[in-house]
């Protein structure tokens, strides 16, 4: 176990360095830098003052000394300074991150809950009008696009409530930020809960055709022991490696949610830094968002041992 | 029976009193509260010389004042509208080359510190290049190439020396584009921490989130100004701001925000909304890369402009509100534009589009183009659908003289960086005119050494026209002369423009004081009279 541990730990650190390279490159090759955009709003570019710009940003020098300075600031805790308001870059991106890490947070629990329930009544109410409506909800779920069903939310609170559920300041209590983020939780939650529940489904009738489970009903268990205390825990094991994949696909949703719904959160952050080419922004965000999904992974990992006793980490 | 007609005579004068002073109650300015406005982008600094979008320009304007400026009061910005403002008065000299402001005392910037002539001095040479701490972004330099130096006489008069008159110099002052910066502050804090003398000091701004400014309790105008504070959200998208303006969240739209087709539902949703639709005085425009062949070839331009039915574009895009025009903003907004039968004259205006196409399809032909050998063409413009839906338009109409358009949308923040690099054949592009003034649209856009002549178009001949319409005293003959190079203009099919804009502002009837100017979108943002009446 400690072995795997180890190994795990190694790998993710080379990972790690192989996101940092691609990101440090890709966004160099993207056409236009900063200065390009500091220029675009003042509707000109005045190639001298570029060049200016350019060498008090450090963007003059060769591409390889530009990526030791970046990593080297990492490694001791120095995110430098964004380009664009000219501030430390942690203080630009540190204030954003637990308002998405709620926000996902939120989606994702909205999308397990609704999810595994429904997909489990889904299953052992196969083929009765209940499944079929559960099946309709959770197709809607996958073909409606979260930007769509935010403005539709708004929308109708618009129009019913003459209110709208938008993001104006830091909310004073725990439970009116729950508030605030339920709806944009459930806009962004929806299509992974649907995918959730459509796998749940699907893994549930599996199971329950299974000879032991055949075997504890012949045996005389309760349907409702032999439903959720033999079936549900084996079908959960695929369930939960999409709940893995999905917590780190969150950030696409998150970034539409964020916008309709003018959340100031790191999704929505993170595009507006990709325009303005803003390198210290990007590249500290992607390495953050990079170390979070390799993380949930390496935990979904370790799930599947406490799920299913027959998963060892041996040699 | 005197007393007794002299207690009648009082008793009528004070009810009289009561009558006419009701009304004048109901009325009376109410101080306090917060103004809530919606911003549609991320702002890129808070250093209005430094940048060239409205965006900055609304909510950094009432950290500032200017010399002179633009009656914020009344709807339509001419010279007869110019108020001074840190200048209490100003005067020009016999030549016309020395204009002396003299300057308002116990002025203090937010900081404390005082503000005398010294600061005047180092804004301009700032905007000149003579200021060591110059600014990193430079975009109205153009505007003061006439200006030879500041001199200052005490700490209350400063004198602008002209290398030649110039007539409209002092509209340029009166610009929300043109405040008074401090001396004793460096360009680069400007940027993100401004200090002003206006009647709302900087508090904060979180990028991509809001902007905050509060009330400057020692603003050298007594009384002023009436709002404690002014709360700005950054909302990107456009339907969730609308709604959320609707929703009451909001007092105020950012600057014609609601579009035409957008009105219609604010009208429906928000009956009580007050909205009002001017122009934008920015303009939809042909950008013609004349290096690129075979657009060097002044008959292909011409065949291009002729080919151009600016009224379907205006009925399509606009419902048939934009304004069909030349450089210039046409009446009744406008002070200097064209009138109808001179723009009719112009090639691409003229009524019959059918005629005018025939004739673009000769030159074409005799180019040796036809319709089995198409003039292929990538349409370049941003991504952006006020930049997208004109040029898309425009592939439509190129198609009937036989050139045959592909959309190229390029990533809105690399757009000028393409242009200036002359990446492009044809494009669409959008041009804001701060003041409505030839001299300001003229020398920006047209003339040889313009940084913002983007397609850098140079006829010697039209700046020379454009330097004597500048000294020319006499406002009709001044007209005449600006008329003239626009006829040039479209003859060379320099960056034509295909119209002007028209959109909606909206605000609460609660928002008491505010008036929107309808010759410009860049010079109304003091805020200082504004009021909520709750």
């Amino acid at each position: 176990m400690s072995g795997y541990l180890i190994r795990r730990f190694f790998l993710m650190l080379v990972t790690l360095f192989g996101i940092s390279v691609v990101i440090f490159v890709m966004l160099r090759l993207v056409p236009g830098n900063i200065t390009d955009i500091i220029f675009d709003s003042a509707g000109f570019v005045n190639p001298k003052q570029k060049q200016r710009i350019e060498r008090e940003l450090g963007l003059d020098q060769p591409i390889v000394t530009q990526y030791a300075r970046w990593i080297g600031g990492l490694a001791r805790g120095d995110l430098g300074y964004a380009y664009v308001s000219e501030k430390p870059a942690l203080q630009e991106i540190a204030p954003r991150i637990p308002v998405s890490a709620k926000l996902a947070g939120l989606a994702l629990v909205f999308s397990t809950l609704f999810g595994v329930t429904l997909g489990v009544v889904s299953a052992v109410r196969q083929d009765s009008t209940l499944d079929y409506v559960l099946r309709v909800v959770s197709l809607s779920g996958l073909s409606l696009p979260s930007f769509w069903l935010g403005l539709l939310i708004l929308m109708a609170c618009v129009q019913w409530f003459g209110w709208i559920p938008i993001y104006r300041s830091t909310p004073e209590s725990f439970w009116k930020e729950l508030g605030l983020l339920a709806l944009p939780a459930a806009a962004v939650g929806f299509r992974s809960s649907a995918l959730v529940m459509r796998l749940t489904r699907s893994s549930m009738l599996e199971v329950l055709r299974q000879d032991y489970v055949r075997t504890a009903r012949a045996k005389g268990a309760p349907e409702r022991s032999v439903n959720y205390r033999h079936a549900l825990g084996n079908a959960l094991l695929p369930v939960v490696t999409i709940v893995g994949i999905e917590a780190a696909f969150l950030i696409g949703g998150l970034i539409v949610t964020e916008t309709v719904f003018n959340i100031p959160g790191v999704a929505r952050f993170l595009v507006e830094a990709i325009r303005w080419r803003d390198y210290p922004i990007v590249q500290n965000l992607v390495m953050f968002i990079a170390l979070i999904v390799v993380l949930v992974n390496f935990i979904v990992d370790l799930l599947y041992v406490a799920l299913d006793p027959r998963i060892k980490f041996g040699n | 029976m005197n007393s007794r007609l002299g207690l009648a005579a009082l008793g009528a004068a004070a009810l009289a009193v009561v009558l006419t002073s009701a009304p004048c109650a109901a009325l009376a300015q109410k101080s306090g509260g917060t103004l809530r406005i919606y911003h549609r982008d991320n702002l890129p600094s808070a250093s209005i010389h430094e940048e060239a979008t409205i965006s900055t320009v609304m909510p950094f304007m009432g950290v500032f004042n200017n010399l002179v400026l633009y009656d914020q009061a009344k709807k339509l910005n001419s010279d007869a509208t110019i108020v001074p403002d840190l200048a209490e008065s100003w005067s020009w000299d016999a030549t016309r080359t020395k204009l002396t402001f003299k300057l308002r005392q116990g002025v203090k910037w937010h900081d404390g510190k005082p503000f005398t002539a010294k600061d005047v001095q180092c804004t301009w040479n700032r905007l000149t290049g003579k200021d060591p701490d110059d600014f990193r972004k430079n975009p109205r330099q153009v505007w003061w190439q006439n200006l030879k130096e500041v001199s200052v006489n005490g700490d209350y008069e400063a004198t602008f020396h002209l290398n030649r008159p110039q007539g409209s110099f002092l509209s340029m002052f009166a610009s929300g584009y043109t405040p008074v910066y401090p001396c004793h502050v460096s360009t680069k804090e400007m940027r993100t921490n401004p200090i002003g003398t206006g009647p709302f000091k900087f508090v904060e701004f979180r990028r991509g989130e809001s902007l905050k400014f509060v009330r400057n309790p020692d603003y050298w105008k007594k009384g002023l100004p009436y709002l404690d504070a002014i709360e700005w959200r950054v909302i990107e998208n456009r339907s969730t701001r609308i709604l959320a303006f609707i929703a009451d969240e909001f007092d105020l739209t950012f600057v014609t925000d609601v579009s035409i087709p957008l009105l219609k539902d604010v009208n429906s949703q928000a009956p009580k909304a007050v909205c009002e639709v001017a122009p934008t005085y920015v303009s939809s425009n042909l950008i013609i890369n004349p290096g690129a062949a075979p657009f060097n070839d002044p008959k292909i331009r011409r065949a291009m402009a002729l080919a151009i039915d600016r009224k379907t574009m205006i009925d399509i895009l606009s419902q048939g509100k934009s304004n069909l025009s030349g450089v210039m903003l046409p009446a009744p907004e406008g002070n200097w534009g064209m009138p109808p039968e001179l723009l009719k004259q112009l090639p691409g205006y003229g009524g019959d589009v059918a005629k005018n196409r025939a004739e673009a399809r000769k030159i074409m032909e005799s180019l040796g183009y036809g319709p089995k050998k198409t003039l292929k063409v990538k349409v370049s413009t941003r991504n952006i659908p006020i930049y997208r839906d004109p040029a898309v338009l425009l592939i439509d109409q190129l198609k009937q003289i036989y050139i045959e358009g592909e959309l190229e949308v390029i990533d809105t923040s690399i757009w000028h960086a393409k242009v200036t690099r002359k990446e492009f054949s044809v494009g669409m592009n959008l041009t804001g005119v701060p003041v409505d003034d030839p001299d300001v649209n003229l020398y920006e856009n047209y003339s040889c050494n313009s940084e913002r002549n983007l397609t850098q178009y140079c006829n010697k001949e039209v700046d020379k026209l454009i330097d004597q319409q500048s000294q020319e005293p006499d406002r009709d003959k001044r007209k005449k002369l600006v008329w003239e190079i626009e006829r040039r203009l479209a003859e060379d099919l320099a960056r034509p423009i295909i119209y002007y804009d028209r959109a909606a502002t909206c605000w609460q009837p609660r928002v008491k004081g505010f008036v929107l100017h309808h010759n410009s979108i860049y010079n109304n943002w003091r805020f200082e009279n504004v009021w909520l009446d709750r």
